[in-house]
């Protein structure tokens, strides 16, 4: 075993000169920095697929049980709504990757512009979502409060669909908060960016908030199909 | 045991914990030794607090009639209880205090991976912790910790909301902490620490960190919803709109049952390194011991279903879940005949450590063997939800896993602080634990094979003497707790000073000065040696 | 750090992505049974799988990340798998029922 018992000598002032002024001391260079940030990002993105899951994984069951009930709940989702926001998700995800792009060459202005426009088409999804809870609200179909829930059209479903409606509620609303935490390290990432921070040796932040990013959008490309698109063509009500 | 002779003009060496002084060099520190120091201080209060909540169950299960508190307050009891020790004590014991203080140095790096996200994981326990005392505090809860629907979701009329609240905050505690030892175990071993060189104590920690990982998530959203179904008067669990209970079961156990194991693992890693410490020999079957513990990680997802066999769930998930059940038993099995190989025909000395280690093994084989009798369908209906359950989980969680916790703090304490506490009393506490833990709990195997049911605050007349056996144990455990807690707080000012390897143990944590300085190492050490090589090491007859 | 992947790239599979959007929407309106849901749930992990392998850029990524990301989703299925031994197999005696 290497003996590394010496005289215990006072840790001396680090030199910055040699390394990036970004390196962590308990880190042997930058290589090994950005590894272990991109895979800690990785495992946190194992966390969300695993918390996520679980709801999907109940919604998958009640669907199993009561599969009438729940499409039947589809004709009251506005596709066009979902599809607009799918597609101004995916956008999103071209501008942050075009971003992070842009972080690796070194392009101050082009990085800039991206993650404004990444936050610009987040904000957008937030706002459909808003005018889809709006609507659901008017419609009397949030049983999460008393006096909103009418399921007249089809009083045999109008028990089971209750779930369904929960999950919707649940489901996209823990994705909307996931959202505006994304909001938030935009936001972070692009003062950051603004003060010059980044350059071809040092992006990692850009890169795991991209990652965390994409993620958000993945959990809507299941969420689409899941909560708006089952059981369309069945004229249930 | 060594005695160090004191050299009168030996100075304080540099090290961490004189290095710098006051609040603030603790709470902002990023130290992962500090870091493990907080956990320690917090997760002991939690543990005493607990503690009184078991002192309370007992002593109204001196009698039979409920005549201590009414059979609410009782659930509340019982219900603090297990919320308190699994979630504030099992759950971060040793990852975040031995494993936080020892999983670098023994990697030979020089902190974990992410240090300030050790120490949000920190503030974020303490925050949980405050939750879970509040929902004491203003009442309690009486769901059991095990939370099941439709009583926590919609009946129950205590405070279910904070304290699911705490424990979904603790949860991210851990996961931070699985986050970050999964990184450093990837990416910061020092040249030369090949996967096949590490001690088995980091291998327990990493496999308990993928469990973290993967599995607490689920219970935080499974909580979550039931926090939000208490809110919004209504949610997916709701019987009356179609909800099944079972379904929260699922989801429930999908955590709890390799949560189990997340309170288990890092106990074995502690017994690899006691054994082979303290039988001057190498590992048994290294590669079984530490591949056992991923096999432990994986399969303890494939079989929650055991807690629900009397549930009304399919009678094969049942055959599948009981199935799993036994062989989730065999890598438990590997290490327990690996540690007894490791000990056949080496040089055994019997310094408190190794006696807890004893203690483990006897203990968890108990624990662990009358698990296979749950396992199997026909017994499980007659002694789920009896004392039977209650004793063979006490067996491996308190047999077992507390007594590794003891032994390993008994270890490493000349490590952590820098001196050595007193052997005779330690001794004399760990007998007290041993004895005062079979007399509380080996009675309840009797009690629920008899058919006390577990959870009830009153009892048949005919079952009292076995209670009173095991009141009257809980007291002497009690006792072997505190004075541990005594002797190590009296040695960090007036025990002797230990050398920087006391036991003359391997390891690159025994390589660094007692305490540690700040930085671990100097230079990043280079490893040439297999883990263990005790073989190697050069005999020294001590006077 | 591993080669950039180009603009062109990028926009190639935004547009393909798009495009399965669309198609996702569409073949939602036709009456396909059961197949409906495999359809669907086809087109999303086709999605999925760009988004990951070229804008989250695990297809250029070391093994151990690939190995990270993809045990993700095996413990879902994991998750789901299990429950299903449960709902499923409780209608093969004959007086049980799924719920």
């Amino acid at each position: 075993m290497a003996d590394t018992h010496s005289t215990v000598a006072e840790h001396s002032e680090p030199d910055h000169t040699a390394h990036s002024p970004h390196l962590r001391h308990h880190f042997d260079d930058m290589a090994q920095q950005f590894d272990s940030a991109t895979l800690g990002m990785w495992v946190f993105l194992l966390t969300e697929i695993m918390f996520f899951g679980g709801m999907f994984g109940a919604y998958t069951v009640y669907r199993a049980m009561y599969p009438e009930a729940f499409a039947s709940s589809s004709q009251y989702m506005n596709p066009l709504y979902g599809a607009m926001n799918t597609a101004v998700l995916i956008v999103s995800s071209l501008t942050m990757a075009l971003a992070v792009r842009a972080a690796r060459l070194g392009e101050q202005k082009v990085l800039q512009l991206f993650l404004i426009l990444t936050m610009i088409f987040g904000l957008a999804f937030l706002v459909i979502k808003g005018f889809e809870y709006h609507e659901h609200w008017v419609d009397n179909k949030v049983p999460l409060f008393g006096g909103h829930w009418d399921y007249s059209e089809a009083p045999q479903f109008a028990r089971q669909a209750q779930i369904l409606f929960c999950f919707y509620f649940f489901m996209t609303g823990f994705h909307a908060l996931h959202m505006v935490v994304g909001l938030g390290l935009m936001t972070t990432i692009f003062m950051m960016a603004r003060r010059g921070t980044f350059s071809p040796s040092y992006f990692t932040p850009v890169e795991v908030s991209g990652l965390y990013w994409h993620f958000v959008d993945i959990v809507w490309i299941f969420l689409f199909p899941l909560l708006y698109l089952i059981g369309r063509t069945k004229k249930l009500i | 045991m060594s005695t160090v002779l004191q050299d009168p003009l030996a100075v304080e060496t540099p090290n961490y914990l004189n290095q710098e002084y006051g609040w603030k060099s603790w709470l902002f520190t990023k130290d992962h030794k500090r870091i493990a120091v907080l956990y320690i201080i917090s997760i002991t209060a939690m543990f005493f607090i607990g503690g009184i909540f078991a002192s309370l169950i007992r002593v109204e299960l001196l009698t039979p009639q409920g005549d201590l508190v009414n059979s609410d307050t009782y659930n509340k009891f019982f219900t603090m209880h297990g919320i308190v020790m699994v979630f504030f004590f099992l759950i971060p014991s040793i990852p975040a205090t031995l494993g936080n203080f020892f999983v670098p140095m023994m990697i030979g790096a020089k902190d974990l991976a992410f240090p300030r996200i050790n120490l949000l994981s920190w503030y974020i326990y303490i925050a949980g912790a405050a939750f879970a005392l509040a929902a004491i505090v203003l009442g309690g809860v009486d769901t059991g910790w095990t939370f099941y629907t439709p009583f926590s979701s919609t009946y129950s009329n205590t405070f279910v909301i904070t304290a699911a609240v705490g424990v979904f905050i603790a949860g991210f505690s851990s996961i931070l902490t699985g986050l970050n030892f999964i990184v450093t175990v990837h990416k910061m071993r020092a040249p030369g620490m090949t996967w096949g060189r590490l001690p088995l104590f980091v291998w327990a920690n990493y496999a308990t960190s993928l469990i973290q990982v993967l599995g607490t998530p689920v219970v935080a959203i499974t909580l979550a919803l039931v926090g939000l179904e208490r809110a919004f008067h209504i949610g997916i669990f709701d019987p009356a709109i179609g909800g099944d209970p079972i379904l929260f079961q699922h989801m429930f156990w999908f955590y709890s049952h390799p949560a189990v194991y997340i309170m288990i693992l890092p106990g074995m890693g502690v017994i690899s390194e006691l054994v082979t410490c303290f039988s001057r020999k190498g590992i048994f079957g290294y590669p079984f011991v530490a591949g056992s513990s991923l096999g432990i990680a994986i399969i303890g997802f494939l079989v929650w279903g055991h807690h629900m066999f009397v549930t009304g769930m399919s009678m094969y998930a049942s055959l599948y879940f009981s199935l799993l059940s036994f062989l989730v038993a065999v890598p438990s099995a590997i290490k327990v005949f690996n540690w007894t190989a490791t000990m056949f025909r080496g040089s055994i000395s019997f310094d408190t450590p190794m006696l807890y280690a004893f203690g483990f093994i006897g203990l968890f084989t108990i624990g662990g063997l009358t698990g296979l009798f749950l396992a199997t369908l026909g017994v499980d209906v007659h002694v789920t939800d009896t004392y039977f359950v209650v004793a063979h989980f006490h067996y491996v969680m308190v047999g077992g896993m507390v007594l590794a916790y003891l032994g390993g703090m008994h270890y490493w304490w000349p490590k952590i602080s820098g001196r050595l506490y007193p052997e005779g009393w330690a001794k004399f506490a760990c007998l007290l634990v041993f004895a005062g833990f079979n007399l509380t709990f080996f009675p309840q195997f009797i009690l629920g094979y008899l058919g006390q049911p577990r959870r009830y605050h009153a009892y048949a007349p005919e079952f009292q003497v076995l209670n009173v056996m095991s009141t009257a144990g809980a007291s002497i455990l009690g006792l072997g707790y505190v004075i541990p807690l005594i002797y190590f707080l009296w040695s960090m000012k007036y025990g002797p000073k230990a050398g920087d390897n006391p036991w003359r143990a391997t390891g690159l944590e025994w390589q660094t000065t007692s305490p540690p300085p700040t930085y671990n190492f100097e230079t990043t050490p280079i490893v040439t040696e297999e883990a263990y090589s005790y073989h190697t090491q050069k005999e020294t007859h001590v006077g | 750090m591993h080669s950039i992947p180009s603009v062109r790239t990028y926009v190639i599979i935004w547009a393909t992505l798009t495009v399965m959007t669309f198609v996702t929407y569409y073949v939602a309106q036709i009456e396909l049974g059961a197949w409906n849901i495999v359809v669907a749930l086809l087109i999303a992990f086709f999605k999925m799988m760009l988004v990951i392998l070229f804008f989250m850029n695990v297809k250029a990524d070391s093994p151990l990340t690939k190995l990270f990301a993809g045990a993700g989703f095996f413990w879902l299925i994991l998750l789901l798998g299990q429950f299903f031994i449960d709902y499923l197999t409780r209608t093969w005696m004959p007086e049980g029922t799924m719920w």
